[in-house]
């Protein structure tokens, strides 16, 4: 019998403050929509903070990564408080010093810069997902 | 020492839900966003609303020092029961589906790279924000 791949969760940052929350949630959605969208999943952080069963049970049951735009790391911390602890944490910003030429701006919609980092780092992640959906952690 | 009682509420706090799952989070965080760049940046301010768990201390008392304006995505009311919970009762809670429905708009289906006429609906909502601000300060533009 085949045995079914996990889903992998990722949590974005939530941030309307800066750019790179806006990187993060972009890259989220480059991996659900474009790169694995059979295997990435994302829910919204505040359903962690108003103890939602549903958003508790994924994040407890499945691989977790988290990909915060500051070293505030809500998207880590929040996972933290509910006990459980991300498989990979990143910060979206390390991909833009990764790729200098591509400095991203705007926060309600990034420019072409932005969309192409994220997607960069969506590609960069792919590994990541591969290797906690065949069974890495939990 | 500028007594109490003149002290006037110079901005509002908006608290957006961050609904990173759902087309009204899109809607909530952009339009949220306009609100503070474009229709009342003199007259508001914002919080990251995880930031409440995140970094605690003063962050928390985000809802005691601003009248606050919690902006939901849907009718989980994660900014408004946050909010609640962790800094202070809101001044006003708006949820996007109803201010979408009272206009006869349809809500957004696309979490992203969203339609012209679904880009309507951030404009619509701001106005809706705006307005609210105007209220909770008692002014009108």
């Amino acid at each position: 019998m085949k045995e079914e791949k996990k889903k992998v969760v990722v949590l974005a940052c939530s941030g309307i403050g800066k750019v790179y929350g806006t990187i993060a949630r972009e890259t989220v959605y480059e991996l659900m929509e474009r790169v694995r969208p059979d295997v990435v999943v994302t829910i919204c952080l505040p359903l962690l903070m108003i103890d939602d069963p549903d958003a508790k049970k994924l994040v407890s049951d499945n691989p977790v990564i988290t990909i915060d735009g500051c070293p505030k790391c809500c998207s880590q911390k929040n996972l933290e408080a509910q006990g459980v602890k991300a498989d990979r944490s990143f910060q979206a910003i390390k991909f833009y010093t990764a790729h200098k030429e591509l400095k991203p701006d705007g926060i309600a919609e990034l420019d072409e810069n932005g969309r192409k980092l994220a997607a960069i780092a969506a590609d960069e992640l792919a590994q990541v997902v591969d290797e906690l959906a065949a069974g890495g952690e939990k | 020492m500028i007594p109490l009682n003149v002290l006037k509420v110079l901005k509002v706090g908006i608290v957006s839900c961050s609904g990173e799952a759902i087309p009204g989070g899109t809607v909530s965080r952009i339009a949220s966003r306009k609100v503070l760049d474009e229709l009342r940046p003199d007259k508001t301010v914002t919080i990251c609303l995880p930031l409440f768990i995140a970094a605690g201390g003063e962050e928390r008392k985000f809802a005691a020092d601003y009248p606050t304006i919690t902006v939901d995505g849907c009718e989980k009311y994660c900014a408004r029961k946050s909010t609640e919970k962790l800094s202070g009762k809101p001044a006003r809670s708006l949820l996007i589906p109803e201010i979408l429905e009272k206009r006869g708009m349809k809500a957004p289906a696309r979490l992203r790279n969203m339609s012209t006429e679904e880009k309507a609906t951030i404009q619509v909502v701001a106005e809706e924000i705006a307005r609210t601000v105007d209220e909770v300060l008692g002014t009108k533009e």
